[in-house]
C-alpha cells in the first residue's frame, strides 16, 4: 500500500497543510492556532513512523525514491556543435536510505516536541507557527532531497525562517544573533552552492548516444546519483584528462579541483556542524533564540551539517576523506576539548549547553574520521542521540526560564524541592549527555570511539579525556540547579504542566530506547554505508 | 550598394515592421496635444499604458511570426535565418531585440501602472508630460536593442537619454530633482562623448558604420591596428559603463536615483540599463569578437576587462550599500551590483562548452525587472504616506500592511539571490556559465558579493518585521497593488519553474543569427 503513495513528498509537504489552515485563522485565536500547528507537525511524524515500519519490512528491496523532472532547459548548442540536444536537467528527486532514515525520524519527532514547547511563546503566534512549519518543511526536505540544487533550496528554506524565529521571538540581543546566524550560514550556503555548481558542471555531465542516430544527447544533471557515480567511474568524462581525439577535456576535474571541492564542502558544512573556528554564531543562537527554536536548532539544524558532510563530502570524495581522516579526527578532538573546557567555566546554563553541543558534535567528527562501519554507525547514533538530548535539555531550559526568569547558574538552585519532576528529567538528561550506559549518549560515543580506536589510538585516547570532562561540567551545572540552597524567590515555583511534561517524557523515552536497544537505529542503517566502505577498501587495496 | 539605393530601401513593408516604434511615437504626439484638453491627467496615464500595450502586442505578434518562420536547425547545425533586416541592415528585428523589447515594454507598462496610484500633483506638476515622455524614452531603448548600425544606435541612445534627462528633473520645484537632472545631463553628455569618440576610431579603421561591415573589416585588418582598437573599445565600454552604472562609472547613479521621482528611478534602473546592455552585447559580439589575432589578443582583453568591470561593480555596489540608509540610493547601489551580475555572462564570451550567455542575461534581466520594480513600487507606496526617505520608512510594515510586507520579502529574497525566486535561478544560471567556461574567480566574486548583499537586504526585512512604529496603516492604491502582486507572483513563478522561460530563449535564440550581423 505504501508503495503506491508518494510518501516522501507527503512527509515533506504535509506541514504546509497546517500552514494553509493557519493563514485563514484569525490572529487572536491563539488556542486554535496552537492546536492547528501541533497537529500539522504530527502529520509528518505519523507518516515517517509509517515509513520507518515499512522500511524495516522490505530491507534490501528497491529503494524508496520519487522523481519528477523539475527543470529541463536546453542550453545554447552553438558551443558544442553537432548534437541533438544539450540540456540542463534538475530533478525533483527525493529518496530515503540508511543515512537519512534516522535523521528523518529525529526531525519529525523533535518537530512535534518543539511545537509543543512553543506554548511559552508570548506574541504573534500566527506568524511564529507559519515560520515554524516552513522551517520543518525545509528540514525534512534537506534529509530527503537527492538533487544537489533541490537540496540547496531546502537548505535555504531553513535559513530564512530561522532568521525570523530568532530575530522576532528571541531574547534581548535577538536581532544581533539573527544577523550573525544569517551571515555565517549565508557564507556557508554560498560556499556550498559554489561546490555544487562545480560538481554539476563537471561530474554532472553525461553524453548519451541516441539509439538510432549518430547524434548525442548531452546534459548536465544535478542528480546526486549521477554525480556520485560519475565521480566514482574511471571512464566518465570527469575523470578523463583528455578526450579520445587527444584534445583537452573541458569537463575534466583535476586532482587539485577534487581537493578544492572537497574543502569547499568541508567548510560549508563545517560552519553548520559547527567545526571549531566557525562556531561563534551558534553560541549566539543558543543564547538568544527562544528555547523551542533552539530545540530545533541544536536538535536538527546542526545535524544537517554533519549529514551534508557525510552525504556530499565523504560519500562523493571517499579518497580525499581517507587522506584527511587524521585531520578530521584532530578537528573532532579540538571540538571535544574546546567545547568541554569552555562548558566548564560558563556561568549561564544555555551557554553550558551550547559548548556541550560543540563538544558532542566533535564526537560525530571522530566517528566519520574512523571510516569504518562501527564508527560511522556511531556517528549517526550520536547525531540522533544528541538531537534528542539537546532538544530535551532546551525544553527544560524553556520551562525553567518561564518560571524563574533566569538561566544564570547563580540564580538557580534547589529546584529539586519545588520542581521534583522537572529536576528528575534534567538529571536523567544530564546523565544521557555525559554518556551513562543505558542511555543513548553512551552508544553514540562508545561506537564512535571504538571505530576510531582501530586506526588512531592516540587521538582516541585524548578524546576520552574530553568525555571525562563532560561528566565534570554536566554534573557541575545540573547538580547546581537541582540541589543546594533554594533562593528565596524560587521557593514557590510550580512544577511543569502536562503540556510540558508530555514532550519531556516522550524525548526521554526515545533516549532510553536508543540506549537500551540501539538496533532501532542501526537496523535501517544496515546497508547504508556499503558502497562507501567498498570504495574505501578498493582504494586501500590499490 | 550606393547611397541612393540605401536611401530608397525603406519600403512600405519595411515600415510595417517598425509598427511597435511608430505606435509609441504616434501615441506620444497625440497625447502631447490631447493633454491640453483632457480634464484629468490620470487619463493620460491610462492612454500611455494603452499605447505601450498595443506596441507590446505588435512585438509579440512579430516574434511569434519569427518563431513560426524559422526552420529548425538544418543538418549542418546552422539554423536558417528568420531575421528581418531593414534599411541596409541598420535595423534588425531578431530574437535578441524582440525579447529585450518585450522586457522594456513590460517594465514601462508596470512603471506607468505604479505611477497612477503613487504620483502626487504636488510632487510632479506636469503629470501629463511625465506620462507621455516615457513613450519616446522606451522607443529609444527599443531602437538601441534593434540597431545594427552605429548611427541608428546613437540615435536610439540619445532619444532615450534626452527624454530621461527631462524625466529626472520633472519635479521642478524640488531642488534635489533639479540637481539630479543637472548631474545626469553632465554625466550623460560625457558618456555620449566617450562612446562617439570610440566609434569614430572604429569608423576610421574600417570606413563603415554598419556593425556587420565593421566586423568584416576587423576580421581582415584587425592585426594592423591593435592600439587603435584598444582605444576604441575601451572608450565605448567606458561610455556604456556610465549608462549601465557599473563601478567605477557609477557615482552619478546614487544622486540621480535619489532625486528622480520613484517611477523614473525604476525606469533608469531597468529600461535604461537594459538598453545599454543590449548595445554592449551587439558591439562586443560583432566587433570585439573578431579583433583578435595571433599575438595580439584584443578580444580576450576586451572580455577580460568586461569581467573585471563586472567584479568591480558587484563588489563596490554591495559594499557601498552596507552603509547606505536612503532607500533610493540603496537601490542605486543594488543596481550597480546587479549590473555586475549581468555583465558576467557578457564577459564569459563563447568558450569551453558555454554559449548560453544571452539566455542567462535575458533571464536575469527579467528577474531583475520584476524584483526592482516590485520593490520600488512598495517604496513608492510607503513614501506616499510617510514621506520618509530612509530605510526607517519600512519600520513596522508588517503591522501597517502585512501583505505588502510579505511581497517585499519575496523581492528582497530575489535580490539577495535566495530560493525560491527568480533572482536565485538568474544567479544560478550565470554561475553555471562561469564554471562551464572555467572562469572560477568571477564565480567566487559573485558568491561573495551575494553574501555581502544579504546584510542590507535583510536589513530592510528587519525594519519591516522587527521594528515597531507609530505610523498609520499604509494605504495601497489598487494600481500599485496590482503591480506589487504581479511582480511578486512572477518572481516566485520564475523561482519554482524557471525552466520554460530559459528553455524557450535558448532553443530559439541563435548567436549566429540573432546577435551577429554579417553582411553576408
Amino acid at each position: 500500500m505504501l508503495a503506491d503513495l508518494p510518501i516522501l513528498s507527503l512527509i515533506t509537504f504535509s506541514p504546509l497543510l497546517g500552514l494553509l489552515v493557519l493563514l485563514f485563522l484569525p490572529k487572536q485565536r491563539s488556542r486554535w492556532i496552537k492546536v492547528t500547528a501541533i497537529t500539522a507537525t504530527l502529520l509528518p511524524l505519523l507518516l515517517s513512523l509509517w515509513l520507518y515500519a515499512d522500511y524495516n519490512g522490505v530491507k534490501g528491496g528497491k529503494p524508496y525514491e520519487e522523481t519528477a523532472t523539475w527543470i529541463s532547459t536546453s542550453l545554447n548548442k552553438e558551443a558544442v556543435g553537432d548534437v541533438s540536444s544539450y540540456t540542463l536537467e534538475l530533478q525533483y528527486h527525493m529518496g530515503v536510505d540508511g543515512l537519512s532514515m534516522p535523521l528523518l525520524l529525529l526531525t519529525t519527532i523533535v518537530g512535534v516536541m518543539a511545537a509543543l514547547a512553543s506554548v511559552h511563546i508570548k506574541k504573534r503566534w500566527k506568524s511564529f507557527y507559519i515560520w515554524f512549519l516552513l522551517l520543518e518543511v525545509g528540514m525534512i526536505g534537506v534529509f530527503l532531497a537527492r538533487d544537489v540544487f533541490l537540496f540547496f533550496v531546502f537548505f535555504e528554506m531553513t535559513l530564512i525562517p530561522m532568521f525570523f524565529l530568532i530575530g522576532i521571538w528571541g531574547y534581548m540581543n535577538r536581532e544581533q544573533a539573527a544577523n550573525k546566524f544569517l551571515i555565517y550560514n549565508g557564507i556557508g550556503s554560498a560556499i556550498m552552492l559554489l561546490a555544487f555548481v562545480f560538481l554539476v558542471a563537471t561530474a554532472g555531465f553525461r553524453a548519451d548516444p541516441l539509439p538510432d542516430q549518430q547524434q548525442m544527447h548531452l546534459s548536465y544533471s544535478g542528480s546526486y546519483d549521477v554525480i556520485g557515480s560519475n565521480l566514482a567511474d574511471k571512464d566518465a568524462y570527469v575523470n578523463m584528462p583528455q578526450l579520445a581525439q587527444g584534445a583537452d577535456n573541458p569537463l575534466y576535474l583535476s586532482d587539485r579541483m577534487h581537493w578544492v571541492i572537497f574543502l569547499l564542502l568541508l567548510i560549508a558544512f563545517g560552519i553548520k556542524l559547527p567545526i571549531f573556528p566557525f562556531h561563534t554564531w551558534m553560541l549566539k543562537v543558543h543564547a538568544e533564540a527562544p528555547p523551542s527554536v533552539v530545540m530545533i536548532h541544536s536538535g536538527v539544524l546542526l545535524k544537517m551539517g554533519a549529514y551534508g558532510l557525510l552525504r556530499f563530502g565523504v560519500f562523493m570524495f571517499p579518497s580525499q576523506t581517507h587522506d584527511w581522516a587524521t585531520v578530521l579526527a584532530i578537528l573532532g578532538v579540538i571540538n571535544i576539548l574546546y567545547g568541554a573546557v569552555l562548558a566548564l567555566v560558563q556561568k549561564e546554563f544555555k551557554l553550558v549547553l551550547a559548548y556541550s553541543s560543540i563538544s558532542h558534535m566533535g564526537i560525530v567528527l571522530l566517528g566519520i574520521a574512523s571510516l569504518n562501519e562501527i564508527g560511522l554507525h556511531g556517528a549517526i547514533i550520536q547525531l540522533v542521540s544528541h538531537g534528542f538530548i539537546s532538544a530535551l535539555l532546551f525544553l527544560i531550559v524553556g520551562s525553567i526560564y518561564a518560571r524563574t526568569g533566569s538561566t544564570e547558574l547563580k540564580d538557580l538552585g534547589g529546584l529539586a524541592r519545588s520542581m521534583p519532576f522537572l529536576s528528575g528529567v534534567l538529571l536523567t538528561a544530564g546523565m544521557a549527555s555525559l554518556g551513562l550506559p543505558g542511555l543513548s549518549g553512551f552508544i553514540g560515543e562508545f561506537l564512535s570511539l571504538l571505530g576510531l580506536f582501530d586506526s588512531m589510538r592516540v587521538i582516541t585516547g585524548i578524546a576520552v579525556l574530553g568525555v571525562i570532562l563532560t561528566a565534570v561540567y554536566v554534573l557541575r551545572s545540573v547538580l547546581g540547579i537541582t540541589f543546594g540552597a533554594v533562593p528565596e524567590r524560587l521557593a514557590a515555583v510550580r512544577d511543569v504542566r502536562l503540556v510540558e511534561a508530555v514532550p519531556m517524557i516522550a524525548l526521554l523515552a526515545f533516549i532510553v530506547l536508543i540506549g537500551v536497544y540501539p538496533a532501532v537505529l542501526t537496523e535501517p542503517m544496515q546497508h547504508g554505508f556499503d558502497t562507501l566502505l567498498q570504495q574505501l577498501s578498493e582504494k586501500a587495496g590499490r | 550598394m550606393d547611397a541612393a539605393q540605401q536611401l530608397q530601401s525603406l519600403t512600405w513593408s519595411d515600415a510595417a515592421y517598425l509598427a511597435p516604434e511608430w505606435i509609441l511615437i504616434a501615441f506620444m504626439i497625440v497625447l502631447a496635444v490631447l493633454d491640453l484638453f483632457l480634464p484629468r491627467r490620470a487619463l493620460t496615464g491610462w492612454l500611455t499604458l494603452a499605447g505601450l500595450l498595443t506596441s507590446l502586442g505588435f512585438v509579440i505578434w512579430r516574434l511569434t511570426e519569427l518563431a513560426g518562420a524559422t526552420p529548425q536547425a538544418g543538418a549542418d547545425g546552422q539554423a536558417v535565418s528568420g531575421v528581418i533586416r531593414i534599411m541596409a541592415d541598420s535595423y534588425r528585428i531578431d530574437y535578441f531585440s524582440s525579447l529585450l523589447k518585450i522586457i522594456f515594454l513590460v517594465a514601462t507598462a508596470l512603471i506607468v501602472l505604479m505611477s497612477l496610484g503613487t504620483v502626487r500633483k504636488a510632487d510632479i506638476p506636469d503629470r501629463g508630460e511625465f506620462y507621455y515622455l516615457l513613450l519616446p524614452a522606451v522607443c529609444g531603448a527599443m531602437i538601441m536593442a534593434s540597431s545594427g548600425d552605429m548611427i541608428t544606435l546613437y540615435i536610439g541612445l540619445e532619444l532615450l537619454s534626452i527624454t530621461t534627462y527631462v524625466l529626472v528633473g520633472i519635479r521642478k520645484h524640488s531642488v534635489q530633482s533639479t540637481e539630479a537632472a543637472f548631474k545626469y545631463v553632465v554625466t550623460g553628455g560625457i558618456s555620449s562623448a566617450l562612446i562617439l569618440f570610440g566609434m569614430s576610431y572604429l569608423y576610421g579603421i574600417t570606413g563603415a558604420t554598419n556593425l556587420g561591415a565593421i566586423g568584416e573589416g576587423l576580421k581582415a585588418h584587425a592585426i594592423d591596428f591593435p592600439a587603435i582598437l584598444y582605444v576604441a573599445f575601451f572608450f565605448i565600454l567606458a561610455g556604456l559603463g556610465i549608462k549601465i552604472a557599473a563601478a567605477p562609472f557609477h557615482y552619478w547613479s546614487t544622486d540621480v536615483y535619489q532625486g528622480a521621482p520613484t517611477p523614473v528611478t525604476a525606469f533608469l534602473a531597468v529600461v535604461s540599463k537594459g538598453a545599454a546592455f543590449a548595445v554592449i552585447f551587439r558591439i562586443v559580439y560583432n566587433l570585439a569578437f573578431y579583433s583578435s589575432s595571433p599575438g595580439k589578443p584584443v578580444a580576450d582583453d576586451v572580455f577580460l576587462v568586461l569581467l573585471i568591470l563586472a567584479a568591480a561593480a558587484m563588489l563596490v555596489g554591495s559594499t557601498m550599500a552596507l552603509r547606505q540608509y536612503n532607500v533610493k540610493r540603496l537601490f542605486a547601489l543594488s543596481g550597480v551590483a546587479n549590473a555586475g551580475y549581468m555583465l558576467v555572462p557578457l564577459g564569459l564570451s563563447i568558450k569551453g562548452m558555454h554559449a548560453s550567455g544571452v539566455g542567462e542575461f535575458i533571464f536575469y534581466l527579467a528577474a531583475y525587472l520584476l524584483m526592482t520594480i516590485g520593490a520600488l513600487t512598495v517604496y513608492a507606496v510607503i513614501a506616499k504616506s510617510t514621506s520618509q526617505e530612509d530605510v526607517g520608512g519600512f519600520a513596522g510594515l508588517y503591522y501597517r500592511a502585512p501583505w505588502t510586507a510579505a511581497a517585499m520579502i519575496v523581492f528582497m529574497l530575489s535580490l539577495a539571490g535566495l530560493p525560491v525566486t527568480g533572482g536565485f535561478f538568474g544567479k544560478l544560471f550565470i554561475l553555471l556559465g562561469t564554471v562551464q567556461s572555467k572562469d572560477y574567480w568571477i564565480a567566487a566574486v559573485m558568491v561573495v558579493s551575494s553574501v555581502i548583499s544579504y546584510y542590507f537586504y535583510f536589513g530592510l526585512i528587519r525594519q519591516m518585521f522587527m521594528r515597531s512604529t507609530n505610523e498609520a496603516d499604509v494605504e495601497v492604491p489598487a494600481t500599485s497593488g496590482i503591480v506589487i502582486w504581479l511582480c511578486a507572483a512572477a518572481t516566485v513563478a520564475l523561482g519554482i519553474v524557471p525552466g520554460p522561460a530559459l528553455d524557450w530563449i535558448n532553443s530559439h535564440f541563435s548567436l549566429v543569427n540573432d546577435l551577429f550581423i554579417s553582411m553576408g
